[in-house]
């Protein structure tokens, strides 16, 4: 506290102090600017096989999924999304683009309703070839997933290879496909 | 030809700035004042051309130009008029033209009303101006061009984010902006001052007018901001320790503590060092708000703003300004003659008091903002929330409170610790009084909420105590500033108490003609229908609600809101205002079984949370005219208050 003796009874080296302390801080935005921290969810779920599971489809004509069918050699995605959650909206595109891209997705519908996840298809497009009614979030738990949307990516037997949590962005796409690559 | 015009006074006005800055540079380095009489009228035109760049950006918001990019990307023609303006500055570039502009303004009516100060501090004083303009000139000019071209014109615009639809967000960034701007002209004070060693009452008077007014202006920001939050995000909170509302609370606490030490400056020349180092703290706080908000540094509600490159342009001007007059300070202060001294116990010594507990407030608030990025920079993920900030900073502005109260009871220089005692006698039996009536009446809350309330019925009997057996019409109008503004906080802090301990929530999934109750209420959904506006269509919810069984049934109509452009879903929440709280209700999702999701919460007294915001803000004003009014008149100039 400087009560009235301020300036005068300061030591020099203090008046270099508030200059040091913002320097620190300076340096350490700086390095959380351009050295960005990795975002990626460690998931404890990569390298494991999915767990087991069998769940009805979602829509009439287009069949269910469980965890057999990805045994079959073809490395793909496992997309966990829902009609009701604005990030899925968000990245509708970017799987339409993976899809382009020749990459099978295969999806699992949360806690949903045949019309709703219609309606959301028709809307936002429909990059999916498999869609399981998951109405319980029983299969997504199971899965190590806490939220919508999240994608994993699954080689072909059937294992983990890659967990991306929150929506696909458009600077996501390479590490998906890299992942994908070395799933083969 | 409006945008290209636009530009041009953009650069005009860059150019001014430079010779504003060289002038006032060579001019007293050499002791002109030929050339220094000249830097006034540099700064009052610079400020024109600013406030015309703006005028011209609005202009193609308003006609909707969309072979501007700018106004292509972010406006669109079916829009209503009140957002196509405001749109002007709904944006990255229109924001930064809109700081400017204001800023322009601001150093104008420094150059053209500051009659006391002397000359050479005052031009010191726009030579930092000038800086500051430079930088952001510099920013808009070679990295957020607002005026560029789109060839070909697109067909129509791609909408404005419906979250920023609404007008009190319309006139938010605006109301922050000036209040950010205030404090860069109370920074610009400090650094002349520091540059000329006229760290003085004068310097401390010429200046406090400028902080009075930047806090208005932060105070209401602050404010609209949190009930903003509160009805639009569908939360039902109303303040979420969001990186960027910390953004705007750090300049605030600052200007706070400058706006007191201030006043020992002026009153008492006393603080004279801190005075001047609280200067540039505000300043880099509403620098590192700007910052945070621009750079996407920090994942929040707000990231729609994210963008790492102009946030690094942003962090090298602070890096300027901020290293610049800490430089400055560190060289300078030494040689500023010492200011007067004064007793632990009295005005002065509960002003320190009141410094110290604000800045360790903002400490708090500043470590948890930036915690996440430390941690991540070894490799942990986390945030930092509401139960570090509550924890941490609730028993400090706790403590801050009590001590607001006895501060003005307190004389200058020193005083009788007896004395005071037999002062604080009536807010002491109010603190317990309320506290005794809350335990009888409630058994019991937590200890923050009691403690919050028992300090707010002190604090408000305390801070209408100075007017005590004075007559009324001859107090000075920044007494009554003073006396407005306190109670505002002991208003605003029983409402948070209030909310905090007696908010009654409930989540039903609701069947049609099904009553839920929550709190005193009754509410009942009648049914949902849909509802379309102009760029939007939702699902609206039709609620009857009364008070106890034998109320009046009213009606509230909480909608779901889809946004075509870009796809959105909002809530809207419907809120019902009594004079003794608010009930708010939000409708969510359907669950495919004919009932629909609905979220209930009665808050007894919220509404005073923002009420008090609203006091403080007119306490300051009241200030503010009572300061301007007073310094206005020549006698005035040579005296204390």
């Amino acid at each position: 506290m400087r009560r009235g003796h301020e300036a005068a009874g300061m030591k020099r080296g203090i008046l270099w102090l508030p200059l040091a302390g913002f320097a620190l801080v300076l340096v350490l935005i700086v390095y959380a600017l351009f050295w960005p921290a990795d975002r990626t969810v460690k998931s404890a779920m990569v390298g494991k096989p999915l767990p087991a599971f069998s769940v009805a489809p979602m829509l009439p004509g287009r069949p269910g999924l469980s965890n057999t069918m990805f045994a079959d050699g073809t490395p793909r995605l496992l997309n966990i999304f829902a009609s009701w959650c604005i990030p899925c909206i968000a990245e509708a595109p970017m799987l339409l683009r993976l899809k382009k891209m020749g990459v099978p997705i295969d999806a699992l519908a949360i806690r949903d309703t045949p019309v709703a996840i219609r309606a959301f298809l028709e809307r936002n497009g429909d990059p999916y070839r498999r869609i399981g009614d998951d109405r319980q979030s029983a299969v997504q738990l199971a899965l190590g997933s806490s939220g919508v949307p999240e994608t994993f990516v699954i080689d072909g037997k059937g294992r983990i290879v890659l967990q991306h949590v929150g929506d696909i962005r458009e600077d996501d796409i390479p590490e998906i496909l890299a992942a994908l690559e070395q799933a083969k | 030809m409006i945008a290209e015009a636009g530009l041009a006074a953009l650069w005009l006005a860059a150019a001014l700035a430079a010779l504003q800055f060289v002038m006032a540079w060579i001019g007293i380095a050499r002791d002109r004042d030929d050339i220094m009489v000249a830097v006034r009228p540099v700064a009052f035109v610079q400020g024109l051309l600013a406030v015309l760049a703006m005028a011209l950006l609005i202009t193609l918001f308003v006609q909707s130009d969309m072979s501007v990019l700018l106004v292509a990307q972010n406006s669109h023609s079916d829009k209503p008029l009140l957002y196509k303006f405001a749109g002007a500055w709904g944006n990255h570039e229109g924001s930064m033209l809109l700081w400017v502009t204001i800023l322009g303004l601001a150093g104008a009516a420094v150059a053209m009303l500051e009659q006391n100060l002397a000359k050479p501090t005052l031009i010191a004083t726009l030579g930092a101006q000038a800086v500051i303009a430079l930088g952001f000139y510099a920013f808009l000019l070679f990295s957020s061009n607002p005026f560029a071209r789109l060839d070909p014109a697109a067909p129509d615009g791609a909408g404005l984010n419906p979250l920023l639809q609404d007008p009190g967000l319309a006139f938010h960034p605006p109301t922050l902006y000036i209040g950010y701007v205030g404090i860069s002209v109370a920074f610009s004070f400090a650094v002349g001052a520091l540059v000329t060693r006229d760290v003085g009452p004068a310097f401390a008077r010429a200046m406090r007018p400028w902080v009075l007014g930047a806090r208005v202006f932060l105070t209401l920001g602050i404010t609209a901001g949190s009930y903003w939050a509160y009805y639009e995000l569908g939360w039902g909170g109303w303040w979420f320790w969001d990186p960027v509302e910390n953004a705007s609370l750090m300049p605030w606490l600052a200007a706070t503590a400058l706006l007191h030490s201030v006043s020992v400056l002026a009153t008492r020349d006393g603080l004279r060092a801190w005075t001047v180092m609280l200067a540039v703290v505000a300043f880099s706080m509403s620098m590192v708000g700007t910052f945070l908000v621009r750079s996407g540094i920090l994942t929040s509600v707000h990231a729609f703003a994210v963008d790492p490159k102009r946030g690094s342009f942003i962090l090298a001007l602070l890096a300027i300004y901020i290293g610049g007059a800490l430089i400055l300070f560190a060289l300078r202060i030494g040689t500023v003659r010492q200011g007067r001294t004064f007793d632990l116990v009295s005005r002065e010594g509960a002003l320190v008091a009141n410094n110290l507990l604000l800045s360790v407030i903002l400490g708090i608030v500043l470590i948890g903002t930036l915690y996440p990025i430390v941690a991540a920079s070894f490799g942990v993920q986390l945030s930092v929330g509401p139960p570090f900030f509550n924890k941490a900073a609730g028993p400090v502005a706790l403590a801050l409170v009590a001590i607001m109260g006895v501060g003005p009871l307190l004389r200058w220089r020193r005083d009788d610790a007896h004395e005071l005692i037999d002062r604080m006698m009536l807010p002491i039996a109010a603190a317990a009084l309320a506290g005794a009536g809350i335990f009888i009446a409630t058994g019991g809350i937590a200890i923050l909420p009691f403690l919050g309330l028992m300090l707010a019925a002190g604090l408000a009997a305390a801070s209408v105590a100075p007017l005590w057996k004075r007559n009324l019409r001859r107090t000075p109008l920044f007494t009554w500033g003073m006396v407005v503004a306190h109670l505002g906080i002991a208003v605003s802090l029983a409402g948070m108490a209030s909310e905090s301990a007696f908010t009654r929530e409930t989540l039903v999934a609701a069947r049609v003609g099904e009553p839920h109750r929550v709190g005193p209420y009754i509410v009942r959904l009648d049914g949902i229908s849909p509802a379309v506006g102009a760029n939007w269509s939702a699902l609206q919810a039709h609620l009857s609600v009364r008070r106890g069984e034998d109320g009046n049934w009213f009606v509230l109509r909480p909608q779901s809101r889809f946004f075509a452009s870009p796809p959105t879903v909002t809530s809207e929440s419907a809120i019902a205002t009594m004079l003794d709280g608010q009930l708010y209700t939000v409708l969510g999702a359907a669950d495919g079984q004919g009932r629909w999701q609905l979220r209930l919460w009665w808050k007894p007294y919220v509404t005073f949370i923002w009420l008090g915001g609203g006091l403080i803000a007119l306490g300051g004003f009241l200030s503010l005219l009572g300061r301007v009014r007073r310094e206005r008149r020549p006698a005035y100039r040579e005296g204390y208050a």
